[in-house]
C-alpha cells in the first residue's frame, strides 16, 4: 500500500507535465487540424531556457528559490512562445490550403531542425542544472516503507494547477478564447464575422509554446537533467496523452496526461522499467483503434 | 520608387531582427559549456556571434523586402556583397559564421534571381525545340540514369568510396521506391517504415548467424516477414485518417525498436549481432579464403582475388532489387489494385461509394511497401554484416519520407534525383557533421513552403477517362 501510494503521487507529478505539453497540441489541432510535430522541440528549449535562466539567477546571486522560479518561468514562457510563433509564421501559415500531409512534413522538417540547431549551439552533452528546491516530508510510513512527498512535487502540481484553471478561464471566458472557439467550428465563417483568423491561430501557437515552456522547466525541475533529445519522446507522450484524452478537447488533455503519467511510472513500477515506453506506444495505439476519437473527445463528422 | 517604402521596409527587417534576437539571446548567447567540477556547468559567452548573425538576418530581410518591390539587382548586389564579405579573410568569431554569411548571400541572390529564372525557362520550354527537347529528356533520363547506373563499376573513377556511395544512394533509392507505393501512391503517411527494414535485417541476421541459411534463402522470407508484420499492424490502423495513421505507425516503429534494443536474449539487444555473412555468388564466397567445404568467388572463376569483387557484386545486387522494386511498382499500376491505390489517394469517399473496399485496398499496399522494405533491410545486413538498433532510429524514416516527398509523391525518377541530392551530396561533404542534419531539416520545410509537390511534380493520374485537350493536364 505504502509503495503503491509513493508510485501514486510519483505518477500525478508526472502526468501534470504531460498534461502541460499535450494541451499545445490539442490546442493546435482543434483550431487547425494538424499535428503539430515541433511541439515536443518548444518544449525542450523551454527546458533549456530554464536551466540558462537558472544558472543566470545563480550568477546575480538571486538565492532565493521562489523568486527565481518565478522568474525564470516569466523568461522561458516568454521566450519559448517566440519560437511557438516564428515556427508557425515561417513553417505552417504558408502551407495552409496545401494538401492535408504538408503541414506534417514541414512540422517533422522543424522538428529535426531545432533539435540540431539546440545540439550545435548547446553541444550533444546531458546539462545537469535546475537544483533550486529540495527536501519534502514524509507523509506516512507503513510496512517498513516511507512515502515521501518531495516540496517539488507539490510545486509541479500546484503550478499545473494554476495554470490549467487559468487557461481554462481564458478559454471559456476571454474574448480570444471566444475566438478560438469561433475558429475551432468554422474558420471562415468566423473570417466573415470578422475574427483575426491569422492572429488568433498566431496566439494558440504562443499559448500552446508557453505551456510547454512550464512544462520544461518543471522537467528540468524534476529531474534535473536535460539534454537536446529529450522533446522527442515527451512530445511522443504528449500527444498520447492529448488523443487518449479526446484530441480537441482540453479536460481531456490534462486527463489523458495523468493517465500516461500513471501507465507509465505504475508499468516501470511494477513490471519492468525498460519496456515503460513500449507501454505507452501500445496504449496509443489500442486507443486510435478502438476508441480513436478518445476519451472525452467529441466524434469526428467526414465531410464531403 | 523605394523613397516612400524604405520606412516599412526598414521597420519590418528591424522586427524581423528583434524576433530573431529573442530567438537566439538565451539559446546562442549562452553556451553551456562543463566545467572542472563534476556537477557544475558554466557559460561561454556568444554575444559577438549572435551580433553577427543578426546584422546578416537585417541585411538579408532588407534584401528581400527589395527584390520583392522588383529591385532585383540591388537585391543580388546586396547579397554579392554579403557573400563577398563571408568569403573575405575578414575576423569574424567563428568559422561558422563565415559560412552564414556566404550561404546567406548566395540564397538572398538566389531568391531575387528566381522569378527571373523561372521567366526563363518557361519561355525555353514553351518554344517548338524546347518542348522536343523537354518531352526527350523526360522520356530518356531515366534510360541515360540506368545505362550510367549499370557501367558504373567499370568506371575510370569508381574506387571503393565511389562505389560504398554508390551502393547506399541505391539502398536508399530502393526504399524510397518502396516507401513511395505506401505514401506517393495510396496517400497513407507512414512514419514507421524503418521499422520493416528491421525486420528484414533482424530476420536476416538471426537465421544466417543462428540457422546457417544464406542470403539468396532468406531475401523472400525477409520480404514475407515483413510484410506479414505490414499487415498486422495495418489490419487493425489502415481506416485511421491520415495524420492519426502517420503517428500510429511513428509509434510502431519504436515500440519495433525498443523491443529489439531490450530482448536481450533474441537480438543481442543494443549489442548488436555482428560477424552476419555476405551473400554468396552460385555458394562461392567473397573473401581471400574460403571456410571449410566452400570456395571463394575468385578460385570459382579463375581471377584474381580483389577486396573490390565483394563491393562490385553488392553494388549489382541492390541495382537489381531497386530495379524489381521500380518495375513492380510500374506494373501494379496498370493492374487494378494500382489504379484503386491512386483512386483511394485522391478521394476515399467517392471510392467507397464506388465499391472499392478502402482497408483491404490500403492493406496491400502497405503490406508491399513494407515487403520491399524488408528485403532492403535483410541486403543491408549482409551488406555491413553488422546490425544493431541504432541503425533504425525515427530518423532514418524521416530520412526516407523526405526522399519521396522531395522527389515529388508518386515520381520514380524524383525519388532518384532526391536520394542523390540527400545521401548522396551530404556524403561527400562529411564535415558538414552536424550542420547536415540542421540543413536537412530546413530543406524539408523549404520543400513544403516552396515547392510543395517535390521536384518532379507528379500527380497525373495513370488513366483518363476523358483525354484532356493538350497542354490543359493538371
Amino acid at each position: 500500500m505504502a509503495y503503491f501510494t509513493q508510485q501514486l503521487i510519483n505518477a500525478i507529478t508526472l502526468g501534470a507535465i504531460y498534461g502541460l505539453i499535450a494541451i499545445g497540441y490539442t490546442m493546435v489541432y482543434g483550431i487547425i487540424g494538424m499535428i503539430n510535430f515541433a511541439h515536443g522541440e518548444v518544449f525542450m528549449i523551454g527546458a533549456f531556457i530554464s536551466l540558462i535562466g537558472f544558472m543566470i539567477c545563480n550568477l546575480l546571486g538571486i538565492g532565493s528559490a521562489p523568486v527565481a522560479i518565478v522568474l525564470v518561468l516569466l523568461i522561458a514562457m516568454a521566450f519559448s512562445s517566440v519560437y511557438g510563433w516564428a515556427v508557425e509564421r515561417t513553417a505552417y501559415r504558408p502551407l495552409r490550403g496545401s494538401f492535408r500531409l504538408a503541414p506534417l512534413i514541414s512540422a517533422i522538417g522543424v522538428s529535426i531542425a531545432l533539435q540540431n540547431y539546440v545540439q550545435l549551439v548547446q553541444g550533444a552533452r546531458p546539462k545537469p542544472g535546475g537544483q533550486v528546491v529540495s527536501g519534502g516530508f514524509t507523509l506516512f510510513s507503513a510496512d517498513g516503507f516511507d512515502v515521501r512527498v518531495s516540496w517539488l512535487q507539490i510545486i509541479i502540481v500546484v503550478v499545473t494547477l494554476v495554470l490549467m484553471a487559468g487557461f481554462t478561464w481564458l478559454i471559456a471566458r476571454t474574448s480570444l478564447g471566444r475566438q478560438q472557439r469561433a475558429c475551432e467550428q468554422d474558420m471562415r465563417m468566423a473570417a466573415l464575422l470578422g475574427v483575426d483568423v491569422d492572429r488568433t491561430i498566431s496566439l494558440t501557437f504562443v499559448l500552446g509554446a508557453a505551456l510547454a515552456a512550464v512544462a520544461g522547466m518543471l522537467f528540468l525541475l524534476y529531474y534535473g537533467v536535460i539534454d537536446f533529445f529529450i522533446g522527442f519522446l515527451a512530445g511522443i507522450k504528449a500527444f498520447t496523452a492529448a488523443v487518449l484524452g479526446g484530441i480537441g478537447s482540453l479536460p481531456g488533455a490534462m486527463l489523458g496526461g495523468l493517465l500516461i503519467g500513471l501507465i507509465e511510472v505504475f508499468w516501470a513500477g511494477y513490471f519492468s522499467s525498460e519496456y515503460k515506453d513500449v507501454a505507452v506506444f501500445a496504449i496509443l495505439v489500442l486507443v486510435l483503434i478502438f476508441r480513436p476519437t478518445g476519451l472525452l473527445g467529441k466524434p469526428e463528422i467526414e465531410k464531403v | 520608387m523605394v523613397g516612400p517604402r524604405l520606412p516599412a521596409m526598414l521597420k519590418d527587417a528591424g522586427l524581423t531582427t528583434l524576433v530573431a534576437a529573442a530567438l537566439g539571446i538565451f539559446i546562442v548567447g549562452f553556451r553551456t559549456v562543463d566545467v572542472g567540477s563534476r556537477t557544475g556547468l558554466g557559460f561561454d559567452y556568444e554575444f559577438a556571434d549572435l551580433g553577427v548573425a543578426l546584422v546578416v538576418i537585417f541585411v538579408g530581410r532588407f534584401g528581400l523586402s527589395l527584390a520583392s518591390i522588383g529591385l532585383r539587382w540591388p537585391a543580388i548586389a546586396l547579397g554579392a556583397v554579403m557573400a563577398a564579405v563571408g568569403a573575405s579573410p575578414l575576423e569574424l568569431p567563428s568559422g561558422f559564421l563565415h559560412w552564414f554569411v556566404v550561404l546567406g548571400g548566395v540564397l538572398l541572390a538566389i531568391r531575387a534571381a528566381w522569378p527571373w529564372a523561372n521567366q526563363a525557362f518557361a519561355t525555353a520550354v514553351a518554344t517548338p525545340g524546347g518542348r522536343a527537347l523537354d518531352r526527350l529528356a523526360a522520356k530518356w533520363i531515366g534510360v541515360l540514369m540506368l545505362g550510367f547506373a549499370l557501367v558504373l563499376p567499370a568506371l575510370p573513377f569508381a574506387d571503393q568510396k565511389t562505389m560504398d556511395l554508390g551502393v547506399l544512394i541505391l539502398t536508399y533509392v530502393m526504399l524510397g521506391w518502396g516507401l513511395n507505393i505506401v505514401v506517393g501512391l495510396a496517400g497513407l503517411l507512414d512514419l514507421g517504415y524503418v521499422a520493416f527494414y528491421a525486420v528484414g535485417a533482424y530476420a536476416y541476421a538471426l537465421l544466417s548467424t543462428q540457422h546457417g541459411l544464406g542470403f539468396w534463402a532468406v531475401l523472400p522470407l525477409a520480404g514475407m516477414f515483413a510484410a506479414t508484420f505490414g499487415v498486422l499492424l495495418g489490419f487493425p490502423v489502415l481506416r485511421l485518417r491520415g495524420d492519426y495513421l502517420a503517428i500510429v505507425t511513428l509509434g510502431f516503429g519504436e515500440i519495433i525498436r525498443l523491443v529489439i534494443l531490450n530482448w536481450v536474449d533474441f537480438t543481442n539487444g543494443p549489442a548488436g549481432i555482428g560477424s552476419i555473412p555476405g551473400p554468396t555468388l552460385f555458394g562461392a564466397v567473397f573473401a581471400e579464403t574460403a571456410p571449410a567445404g566452400k570456395q571463394t568467388v575468385a578460385e570459382m572463376l579463375g581471377i584474381p582475388f580483389d577486396s573490390n569483387q565483394r563491393l562490385i557484386f553488392l553494388y549489382y545486387i541492390i541495382l537489381v532489387l531497386a530495379l524489381v522494386t521500380n518495375l513492380f511498382t510500374q506494373r501494379m499500376r496498370a493492374l487494378p489494385v494500382g489504379r484503386a491505390w491512386e483512386a483511394l489517394r485522391e478521394d476515399e469517399t467517392a471510392c467507397k461509394a464506388l465499391g472499392i473496399n478502402p482497408t483491404n485496398t490500403k492493406l496491400t499496399a502497405f503490406a508491399i511497401g513494407a515487403m520491399f522494405a524488408g528485403f532492403a533491410g535483410s541486403f543491408f545486413a549482409a551488406k555491413q554484416r553488422f546490425i544493431s538498433p541504432e541503425s533504425f532510429t525515427f530518423i532514418e524514416s524521416a530520412i526516407i519520407l523526405a526522399i519521396v516527398v522531395l522527389g515529388g509523391m508518386g515520381s520514380q525518377i524524383g525519388v532518384v534525383l532526391a536520394a542523390i541530392l540527400l545521401i548522396g551530396l551530404p556524403e561527400w561533404f562529411r564535415d558538414l557533421g552536424n550542420y547536415r542534419m540542421l540543413a536537412f531539416g530546413l530543406a524539408m520545410v523549404l520543400i513544403m513552403v516552396f515547392r510543395p509537390r517535390g521536384l518532379i511534380a507528379h500527380r497525373e493520374p495513370s488513366i483518363r477517362l476523358h483525354p484532356v485537350a493538350s497542354g490543359g493536364s493538371g
